[in-house]
Formats: structure tokens, sequence, C-alpha cells
């Protein structure tokens, strides 16, 4: 009793060691035909890793813009004084601004937003970098920090001072190691007085350096820089992640009212949900991380394809060793099982280098900066799962062909 | 249990191919008692190996009844029919059929690899030693084939066949790929399996190596014209002595 629960075990631990050692007789083979496997579970591996780590860097970029912040859009694009006069004229004004402050209660902070490129010159040196209008709420929405000095103040805004808040890089480039505060700066030649420096923050969406800016009252920035009349943007803090879908709605109304839009009529303006941009973003890395983890996987349908080309070669030029196992007693279900066992040992073998080659080149890829691409343990899971599949589906045919052959023909075999 | 091994009623085996028919075994009955040792001559083509293939198992007849040691073999499905060869039959081919890269010891294993119940590894490594010293090989254990003579290979082959105590060995043409020295040291060897009790069948179109058996069998175009004792039979050991004496001759001429 025992014997018969036992040995079909044995039988496949016995078949095993047979497949084994038929493929290290064949080493180079071996490994030429593992070679598909391998290609394609190492780029599914690092594919996968790299769009990890890229997930997770456009993650903390979008929490680097600050916490539960909508963004009001104008969608005019004459923000200028000329279409000042056009009653039509359906621009995001100041006063928009103002009454969302005033009747939008979660608004906790609201900054209009204007920004330009311009030459920035300080101590003889020139340097062309993004000058940022912008209401003094700005550090506390965006989440920044001072490293030195302070932020300008509403009076500031109000009399549209000649102040600037300068970013670490842009200080650096203008100023050196000095400290940039107190000093002057000039923009479209009109002098700055430099109150603040900001700390360094890195990259940000896009790949901008976020570091390398002049942040000015947005006041400022419209009558003295650019001559609008109109932000282009805003951005509102919203007082908790709760609230921010209330919000957006109340935001919407109250703006449609202003503006007098008819029901039915399309919103002037766009509101977006900074968690929306960052599920959008993270929907399209996650899709195309899966497109590309795909396209990879399609070289282990190749890779499979290899091996049961090797494998169907290996079972002809064995043809006589199998008429001699059929001869000798083996069954069909055990030479069934030794093919099995090759192929599924070829595939899981370049399963296995291939993991490791992934690793390697995603640890090669984490050497560029900022960038930290992490193998996950699923893809790796998933890799090692489809080269045994691969293994069974592609080893199969030659295996049961092998099995199904007629040991009189076999032994006769030349 | 009786003392027949083999017993064939009429047995067939018609080959088709397109509107041509063969009757490669046409019409046998043929019973072979424990301990004997037959060859089995005839001309090519005469059917000698399709009878070969099913006596051992390995072929199906077309029509007739076949025993093997009393057991209906036509009933028999697959995995019996290879529990069957496994564990009663032991075959040696003209061509050895060794497995390459692999040694003596592990071709003569190979049976075992089969047997059910399991053979445990240790037992397997022992028994093929044994086998392969009964065979004269036991300095060449870890050898593989293609560091081994045509004589050497036919032993480990035999050696295999006798790994698993057969009840009957089966073999086609063994000399067949041999010289005469090697040829008369094969058949010293089943002549001495022969006494310990294990029964042989085997082809060969050579008359002085039917000699060498105890019962030859005729065949022609898939019938037994000829069954008879052999009267003059050809013991090994004289052969060798011949053959040593004619060589040691030649070497003074
Ligand atoms: N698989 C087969 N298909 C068709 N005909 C076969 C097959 N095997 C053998 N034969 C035919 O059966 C006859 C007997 O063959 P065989 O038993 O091999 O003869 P022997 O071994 O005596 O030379 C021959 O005519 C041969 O051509
Ligand atoms: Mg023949």
């Amino acid at each position: 009793m025992l014997h018969t629960l036992t040995s079909p075990l044995l039988r496949a631990g016995l078949t095993a060691m047979i497949a084994f050692r038929a493929l290290r007789r064949n080493k180079l083979r071996s490994t030429l035909t593992a070679l598909g496997i391998i290609i394609g579970v190492a780029s599914v591996v690092a594919i996968m890793a790299v769009g990890r780590g890229t997930q997770r860097r456009i993650q903390d970029q979008v929490s680097s813009l600050g916490s539960n912040l909508l963004i009001v859009f104008s969608k005019s694009r004459r923000t200028n004084a000329a279409a000042a006069g056009n009653a039509e004229s359906s621009n995001l004004t100041l006063e928009d601004v103002e009454a969302i402050r005033r009747e939008v209660r979660s608004v906790q902070a609201a900054s209009p937003e204007v920004t330009l490129s311009a030459q920035a010159v300080a101590a003889g040196r020139n340097w062309s970098t993004t000058i940022a209008g912008e209401s003094p709420g700005y550090l506390r929405i965006r989440d920044w920090p001072l490293a030195r000095g302070s932020m300008f103040t509403e009076r500031e805004v109000r009399s549209a001072a000649r102040v600037a808040v300068i970013g670490s890089r842009t200080a650096r480039e203008l100023f050196g190691p000095l400290n940039p505060v107190g000093q002057t700066v000039r923009i479209k030649n009109m002098p700055f007085t430099i109150i603040g420096e900001l700390e360094s923050k890195g990259a940000g969406m896009g790949g901008a350096n976020q570091d390398d800016r002049i942040v000015i009252p947005y006041t400022t920035a419209m009558r003295r820089l650019t001559g609008d009349k109109y932000p282009r943007l805003v951005t509102l803090q919203i007082s908790s992640d709760g609230l921010m879908s209330a919000a957006q709605e109340q935001v919407t109304a109250l703006l449609r009212q202003r503006h007098r839009l008819a029901d039915g009529r399309k919103n002037d303006f766009d509101i977006v949900n900074q968690k929306e941009i960052a599920d959008t973003v993270n929907s399209i890395t996650t899709m195309l991380t899966y497109l590309l983890g795909g396209i990879a996987g399609l070289s282990l349908l190749v890779g499979g394809i290899g091996i049961m080309n090797i494998m169907l070669v290996s079972v002809t030029e064995r043809t006589r060793e199998i008429g001699t196992r059929i001869a000798v007693g083996a069954q069909p279900r055990d030479i069934l099982l030794q093919f099995l066992i090759e192929s599924i040992t070829l595939s899981l073998l370049g399963g296995a280098i291939g993991v490791a080659l992934g690793y390697g080149i995603s640890a090669a890829a984490s050497m560029i900066p900022d960038f930290h691409p992490s193998v996950s343990i699923g893809s790796v899971v998933v890799a090692f799962g489809i080269s045994f599949i691969v293994g069974v589906f592609f080893g199969f045919y030659p295996a049961r062909k092998a099995a199904n052959m007629n040991p009189i023909a076999a032994l006769r075999f030349e | 249990m009786s003392t027949t091994v083999i017993e064939l009623t009429d047995m067939r085996k018609t080959y088709r191919t397109g509107d041509v028919e063969v009757h490669a075994v046409n019409g046998v009955s043929l019973r072979i008692e424990r301990g004997e040792f037959v060859a089995i001559m005839g001309s090519s083509g005469s059917g000698k190996s399709t009878l070969m293939n099913m006596l051992g198992c390995l072929d199906q007849p077309t029509a007739g009844s076949y025993l093997l040691d009393g057991v209906n073999v036509a009933k028999l499905g697959r995995a019996d029919l290879s529990r069957l060869r496994n564990q009663k039959l032991g075959f040696v081919f003209q061509s050895f059929n060794l497995l390459s890269r692999t040694t003596a010891c592990e071709n003569v294993e190979l049976p075992l690899f089969y047997t059910n119940p399991h053979v445990p590894l240790r037992e397997r490594r022992q028994r093929a030693i044994n086998a392969l010293e009964k065979v004269g090989l036991g300095t060449r254990l870890y050898n593989h084939p293609n560091q081994l003579s045509g004589g050497q290979q036919q032993r480990v082959a035999i050696a295999r066949a006798l790994v698993n105590n057969p009840e009957l060995l089966l073999a086609d043409e063994p000399t067949g790929n041999l010289d005469t020295r090697t040829s008369i040291e094969v058949m010293g060897l089943f002549q001495a399996l022969n006494d310990t009790g294990i029964t042989v069948v085997m082809v060969t179109h050579e008359l002085d190596i039917a000699a060498y058996c105890k019962r030859t069998i005729v065949m022609r175009d898939g019938k037994i014209i000829r069954d008879e004792p052999n009267t003059t039979r050809t013991f090994a050991s004289d052969q060798r002595a011949a053959l040593d004496a004619s060589e040691q001759h030649a070497d003074l001429a």
C-alpha cells in the first residue's frame, strides 16, 4: 500500500534526475536555448522595476506640489490689457479670487499665479529663469520652507512692491555661495530686492528644476512685468482632504454665477484637483509599464518557441534512447514527464537567470540620480510563473511526441 | 505454475501498407519451456523480428493468443505491458542500444528506474554491479560505451537485460555486429546464463551461431517450417580453444 502511494512521487523524482543529467550533458545548448527566456524575464523584471520607480517619483513630485490643492485655470488665452475692454471677456479675475476666498469656507489659502520667463541680472551675471508672480500664501500652499530671509506680505502685494524670494538654484547661479538676501536682482531692467531664499526642492513634474525660479508678488508681475490684467491660474488650498470635492463644486458654482453662465453652457474655466492629476499620471505610467512589460513578455513567447524547437530536436536525437527506455519498462507517462521536466527546468533556469539579470539592470539604473527603480516581488513571481507555464506549454508537444513513440520503430531509428 | 514460459497459438501479425497486406507472421503456434535455449532462424524478411517483438510485448499480435508465463498478453494495456517487460523480460539488441555518455553501471541500472515498487539507489547500484560482474565487466563499471569494445558493449547490454532477474531473455541478432571472437564470448555468456536456468530465445541467420542453442526454429514467409532440437551442439569453451590454437598457428607461420 505504501509502495503504491509513494511510487509515483519517487518515479517523478527519478525522472527529474534523468532530465537534469540530460541538460547538464548539453550545457552550452541548454544555456543558448534558455537565452530567450532569460532576456524576456530580465526585461519584464527590469521594466516593471523602472515603472515602479517612475511612479513613486511622480507621486513624490505630486505631493511636493503641496497637499489638498485645487487649481483653477482660465480658459481665455487673452489675459492681457488689450482684452480688458471686451465685455464678453470671461477671464478669471482677481475679484473672482477674492470672492472664492471670502465665500468658500474650506479654502484656506489662494494664490493667483502669473509666470513668465525672463533674464535675471545680478552682480554682472546673467541667468534666464522663471519669474513666478504669487501671493504670500504660496509657500504654505506648496509646503515650501524658506532657507533664509522672509516671504513678502499682503501689503507688499497691494503695493506691487519690487521684492523677490529667490530659488536656491537661481541664487547659486547669480550669487555663487554668497547670501543673496539683501542683494538686488534686475528683471527686465527693473531692480528687485531679494528678501528671502527658498529651500531646495529638486526636480519637479516634467523634470523642470523647481529651484530655478524667482517668486515675486503677483501684482508686481502683472502690472510691472507682463501687463496682464488677469491671472492665468489660481491655486487654492483646501483645509482637508475630505472637503476637496465639495470645495470643487462650490468654487465651480461660484465662478459660474460670477461669470453669468446660463445653465447648459460650458464652464469658461478649468478646475482640477491635485489628486486627479496624480491619479491620471499614475494610471498613464501604470498603463505604459504594463504595455512595455507585455511587449517584453512576448519575448518569453519567442523563448518558449526556442525551447519547443530544441526539445523537438532533442526528442529526435534521442529516439533510440526513448525506444530503449520503453523496452526496459518505461511507461509513456515516464517519458512524458522526463521531457516535460527537461523543458520546465530549462525555462525555470532561464527565469532564474533572467530575474538576476533584471535585478542587475535595475540596480544599474538606480545609479541615475533621483531615479529609484525597485524590483517588486510580484513581478518576480509573475515572471517565474510565466516561465513555468512556457516550459509546460512549449514542452508538452515534444514530450508527448516522445511518449507516444512506437518502441519498435524507435529502436531501429538511424 | 507450469513450466511453460511461452505459449503461442496461431499468432498472426499483418502489416497493411496502402492496399498491400504483408503477413509478417502468418499463423505461428509455439511452446517454449523454462530453461530452453532457442534459436530462430530464417532468411531476411521471414518474420523473425516481428515474432520477437511480439514475444517481447513491444507489439501486439493482429490475431492469435500469447500466454507469457501463463498470462494472456493480448488482454493487457500499455502500462501492464511495460511492467511485464520490466520484470519478466530482458532485451538484447543487435546494435546494443546503450545510452551514450552514461556509465556502464548507469546503463545497467536503467530498468530499475522503472521498477515498481521503487528500488532504492543503493540497491540499484549494487544490483547493477552484480550484473556487470556476472558478465565479466566488474572492472569496467564506470566506463562510457565509447570507451568499450563492441563485445564489451554487448555484455553491458546483457547485464542490463539481467539486472531485474527476468524469466526470459530475448536477443535479436545479438552477434550481428560482432566479430568471431566476441561472438564466441557473447554466446558463451548466453550458454552460461542458460545453464543457471534462464530461458533464452534468440534470432540469428548464422548456422554456426544457432549451433550454440539447444533448439532451432526456422521460419519462412511468416510460418515455422522446421522446429527441432540441436543434436550436435557447439560449446563456447571449445570454440575459444580452437580459435586460440589456430591463431597461434597463424602466428608461427
Ligand atoms: N512496420 C512494418 N510495416 C510494414 N511492413 C513491415 C513492418 N515491419 C516488418 N514488415 C514486413 O514484415 C516482414 C517481416 O519482417 P521482419 O520481421 O523484420 O523480418 P526478419 O526480421 O525476419 O528479417 C517483411 O516483409 C517486412 O517488410
Ligand atoms: Mg530482423
